[in-house]
């Protein structure tokens, strides 16, 4: 009976409890809930830096992609006669006197005759590379039977045109005409009539961008009277405050009030103008059969017919009126389904190629002469203006002296402060100042190293400025604290018994060290050193201050030749304008990642090959 | 020329190691036993005494050389140079040695070419003087060594003492490195602070270090008040420490306690890639994606963003030192005592309550250590600030304006030519002392905290 009425009275306080019961188990609920929440939190960090990660490289990867690959153009070309004899110095300077570049420019006119006027012609020359004659000279260097031939020639295409076979500076669709089309000639331009309404979708466009323009004038009216209710109210206030001003204030007000009143008027003037501009405009964009003409705000429509392209200017719903870029074979009707409209879909005014030139790479493309292919010369060629001919060559050989100065400098200094602060230092206060000195090194902003090479190594010493040598000693210094603090605990790593056992046998404090703690701790100090200098690849602030920002054209000789390097390339590049630089800019980045992901694979192979654990 | 006297000296060092050893073994007849040292040492102390002088003098000859160089052109065509201004003089010269050394300078003029012949002159006498002495010294050395090797010479210890030489000299280039800077920060500064007043310069609220190059030029003499930078600096570092903070401090706490061990062999890596990128990658990052995007977002909700904004490049630079933050607190928290943890469990908490309530209080001086690295390295970091960030220095705080910092003014005040007494060009070196003792400060302060939490627990 008593065990009952415990029991009892046990379960009736445990339904009282203020551990289990409801108010309890909220809480409860509230706090696993309040656990899983700060878990997602967690997850969520982690997860947001690893979105920049995928972000930056696909950012980069994306832009760079394109540079890779770039269009070379295949023209005949008349290439001149010059003479074959003589040494190669005495042949170059004979080239040099030979008018490549006109050769080239005769070629590609050859292959639009159509145009005749100085100001086209002018733009057909930029249709290739602007160093093409220097591309055939070298050419014609190299081979010297070439000269007085007439033969095909793989050209650069221009950076613009590159980019529009990419891609990337218009996209662009076709419409087969359906009816038949009839051609007129009119002064230059054709007219083109249309038994069917292919021209509708063109006129809807210049239309719609006609409402478009006369809703911001109406826009404009709005925010106007906006600015005029404003005025009005201001000038009330004043006309209150004037009736109540002294004397003295009087006047001054009098004129704020004239004031207000003029500008008053002139924003009236210019609101009733834009009315008239906005209703104007919806009226032209209501009326049946009228002429409108295309502005260049507008995607671009081009007309292929008859084997000739014309650009629209003008259009209604049944004809058109179009300028030929190319003249058509003949004035011939065309059938149905043998003519196309081609709209391309940036407005000429908001890209960098005009219709004219698109035209032309299209044809060229439409013989087969263009060709994409890997782009060698990024890859082979030093620094350029010119975003075509701009090549690597020059940063890498430059990032290689660099590279080689700083590892030649801070690997024997890193490794010999390391074994002595490791191994031989007594603990005094010169080893405690070294050492601190060391952890605060490591912590100086790279930018504080480049301004100590500036004081020192170029004003002091008076070496090279922009020279490999002076960026690796730089380099070097900065590259010296973590080489010093990876190799101490490599050497940290290697167990006294190993010291012990050579002591044991009768080396020399030296000996043990050298020949037999070193051998062991090299694989961690390698580890440590490809790390510093990836380290110092990647970095661009120091050298800026000593000058290896110069644009050099010429692939650096040696480590005393003015120079740049890789990240200051990329540098130098994402400051240029023209988008073909900007991917260049993305294409630099990923061969400088490629290098590192390369230095920190070997460290990673190195660390697993032979480390040991004692 | 100094790096072919330097091979030479490396063939010489290889020579006398040669010819010391094989002396060595001559004395002995063959017999290594009776040496007191193995033939090694008997050419290295060959090689030390035949190649040693020569290099010391080398590298003293190859610093104090061009100095004197200078002075004797200078007093040579002194009747061409009467008259003109240090600057003036100074930039003859060095245009003078670039014609020497086969350079191209802009303006040739008789004085320059004048100058440019006694230079030539005078390196060509001083590299055969120098090439003389240095086969002198080496010859002398190496016929001394080799008369010296004998049985008995204890020349092991005398190599050994030389390499323990050797090795200190190099453990001493990190103080070397430290005083350089302290050194050529302090002399630069002090020239500019001759011309600018060393509290206008810290506490003036106008930057623009435009100054007028002659006299008689329109532009003004330039204000340094460097309040404006500072304030840029403070204002992307708070906003790149507002982006690295949670993220790094919450990944490192996850990554820690939560994942499980394959989630984090593939998010760990993820972090130190992080890490690894070049800072100019970030800056590209920085001024082609993110600020055209904060624009364009700006435009479409009708906010003003400059395409600049500090916006910009504080989040990049909190991307930057998120792997920082995340790796230095991953060591704070792992440094707690498990036997908190576990008696904050036994209690009845729940992990992210013990965290919270136990392992971020007891590893608060840790992570506020870890913030002042994380700051220091933000203040000092350049190339994102540079692409990124304006060079006009505007006093804001609104982080959708342009400001400049510290670094962005010290690049573009030293990129391009230099006039190099101009107040202009010194106050980079003044700005670098700034950064420069600011991060060092920072640095002294975080390691005593760290190292205070450490003993706290041990």
């Amino acid at each position: 009976m008593t065990d009952i009425s415990a029991d009892n009275r046990l379960i009736s306080q445990r339904e009282t409890s203020i551990h289990t019961d409801t108010e309890a188990r909220r809480r409860l609920a509230k706090r696993y809930a309040a656990e899983a929440r700060f878990k997602y939190v967690g997850l969520a960090a982690v997860l947001v830096a690893c979105g920049f990660l995928v972000l930056l490289l696909s950012t980069v990867i994306g832009q760079a992609i394109n540079a890779f690959t770039y269009h070379f153009a295949t023209v005949e070309v008349e290439v001149p006669a010059a003479d074959g004899a003589g040494t190669l110095e005495e042949r170059r300077r004979a080239l040099l006197q030979v008018d490549f570049n006109g050769a080239v420019r005769t070629a590609v006119r050859e292959l639009y005759p159509y145009v005749t006027s100085r100001r086209d012609r002018r733009a057909l020359n930029g249709l290739l590379t602007s160093g093409a004659g220097a591309d055939l000279r070298a050419m014609v260097l190299d081979n010297p039977d070439m000269a007085g031939t007439r033969v095909p020639v793989e050209f650069l295409l221009d950076d613009v045109g590159d980019l529009y076979m990419k891609g990337l500076v218009t996209g662009s669709g076709d419409t087969a005409g359906r009816g038949i089309a009839s051609l007129v000639q009119s002064g230059d331009a054709i007219e083109i009539l249309s038994t069917s309404n292919d021209f509708q979708p063109i006129l809807a466009e210049v239309k719609a961008e006609l409402l478009d323009k006369a809703e911001g004038f109406r826009d404009e009216y709005v925010r106007l009277g906006r600015v005029e209710n404003r005025l009005v109210g201001q000038i009330a206030a004043l006309a209150r405050d004037i009736t109540e001003a002294t004397d003295e204030d009087r006047p001054r007000l009098t004129k704020q009030k004239e004031d207000l009143e003029r500008s008053l008027g002139s924003i009236q003037d210019s609101r009733a103008g834009i009315e008239q501009q906005a209703v104007a405009l919806e009226e032209r964009a209501a009326a049946v059969n009228v002429r409108e003409v295309l502005s260049p705000d507008l995607p671009s429509f081009l007309v292929n017919v008859n084997g000739g392209v014309l650009k629209v200017v003008e259009v209604d719903v049944t004809t058109l009126k179009g300028e030929p870029i190319i003249p058509p074979d003949s004035l011939d009707d065309a059938q149905g389904g043998d003519w196309s409209i081609t709209r391309l879909d940036v407005p000429e005014g908001s890209r960098k190629m005009t219709d004219q030139e698109i035209v032309w790479v299209e044809k060229l493309n439409a013989s087969g002469a263009i060709e994409r292919k890997f782009n060698t010369p990024f890859f082979t060629s030093g620094a350029s203006r010119e975003p075509e001919r701009a090549g690597l060559w020059g940063a890498v050989v430059g990032t290689f002296f660099t590279m080689v100065m700083t590892l030649l400098l801070s690997f024997p200094i890193g490794v010999a402060a390391a074994i002595y602060l490791e191994e031989f230092a007594p603990k005094n206060r010169f080893t405690a100042t070294i050492e601190v000195n060391i952890n605060n090194l490591a912590a100086v902003p790279s930018i504080v190293f480049g301004l100590l090479g500036l004081a020192v190594f170029l004003n002091t010493f008076h070496l090279p400025r922009s020279a490999p040598i002076v960026g690796g000693m730089v380099l070097a210094l900065m590259t010296l604290p973590t080489i010093i603090i990876a190799s101490r605990a490599a050497l940290k790593a290697v167990p006294p018994s190993i010291r012990e056992a050579a002591l044991g046998v009768g080396a020399s404090k030296i000996q043990a060290v050298f020949h037999h703690v070193l051998p062991l701790a090299l694989p961690g100090i390698m580890t440590g050193t490809i790390i510093g200098m990836a380290q110092a690849l990647g970095e661009t602030a120091p050298l800026l201050m000593i000058g290896m920002v110069a644009f050099i054209v010429d692939v650096p000789g040696g480590p005393l030749d003015p120079s740049t390097v890789l990240p200051v390339q990329i540098y130098m590049w994402a400051d240029f304008p023209e988008p073909a630089f900007q991917q260049k800019t993305a294409a630099a980045i990923l061969v400088l990642l490629g290098f590192l992901v390369v230095m920190n694979l070997l460290a990673v192979v190195l660390r697993r090959r032979f480390e040991r654990r004692w | 020329m100094f790096w072919i006297f330097l091979l030479a000296i490396v063939v010489i060092a290889g020579v006398g190691y040669m010819l010391g050893s094989q002396r060595a073994l001559q004395v002995a007849d063959g017999k290594i036993s009776a040496l007191h040292s193995r033939p090694a040492y008997h050419g290295g102390y060959a090689a030390i005494l035949a190649a040693m002088p020569a290099l010391l003098l080398l590298c003293a000859w190859s610093i104090v050389s061009p100095g004197i160089i200078d002075s004797i052109v200078a007093s040579r065509i002194g009747n061409l140079i009467e008259g003109m201004s240090e600057i003036e003089r100074n930039a003859l010269l060095r245009d003078a040695r670039t014609l020497a050394f086969g350079g191209l300078v802009a303006g040739v003029t008789e004085a320059k070419t004048d100058a440019a012949e006694i230079y030539r002159s005078l390196i060509q006498s001083s590299s055969i003087f120098l090439g003389v002495l240095i086969a002198l010294l080496a010859g002398v050395g190496l016929y001394w060594a080799r008369s010296r090797i004998a049985r008995e010479q204890r020349n092991r210890q005398f190599v050994e003492r030389t390499v323990m030489v050797v090795l200190v000299a190099c453990s001493a280039v990190a103080i070397l490195t430290t005083i350089g800077i302290v050194l050529s920060l302090i002399y630069e500064s002090f020239y500019f602070f001759a011309q600018v007043n060393l509290f206008d310069f810290l506490f003036g609220l106008q930057w623009s270090p435009q100054t007028a190059l002659r006299a008689d030029q329109v532009g003004g003499t330039g204000a340094f008040g460097a309040i404006p930078l500072f304030v840029g600096t403070m204002l992307i570092t708070a906003i790149a420490i507002a982006v690295a903070a949670p993220v790094g401090l919450l990944s490192a706490i996850y990554l820690s306690d939560y994942a499980s061990s394959r989630f984090r062999a593939f998010a760990k890596p993820v972090l130190e890639i992080l890490a690894g990128i070049p800072t100019v990658v970030y800056g590209f990052f920085a001024a082609l994606t993110v600020a055209p995007f904060f624009k364009n977002t700006g435009d479409s909700i009708g906010l003003t963003i400059s395409s600049e904004s500090a916006l910009a490049a504080g989040i990049v630079m909190g991307i930057m030192i998120i792997p920082f933050v995340s790796s230095l607190s991953d060591d704070v928290i792992n440094a707690v005592p498990q036997s908190l943890r576990d008696g904050s469990a036994g209690l009845g908490a729940t992990k992210s309550e013990t965290i919270r309530k136990v392992v971020l209080p007891a590893a608060l001086p840790g992570i506020i250590s870890a913030l002042l690295l994380a700051i220091s390295r933000a203040v000092g970091e350049t190339m994102i600030v540079v692409m990124a960030a304006g060079l006009a220095a505007n006093l804001t705080i609104n982080p959708l304006e342009a400001v400049t910092t510290v670094t962005v003014q010290i690049v573009t005040l030293l990129v391009g030519d230099q006039e190099f007494d101009s107040a202009k060009t010194l106050s980079a070196f003044a700005l670098g002392l700034v950064l420069f003792c600011v991060t060092l400060a920072l640095n002294v302060v975080a390691l005593r905290v760290v190292q205070k939490y450490r003993e706290q627990y041990d």
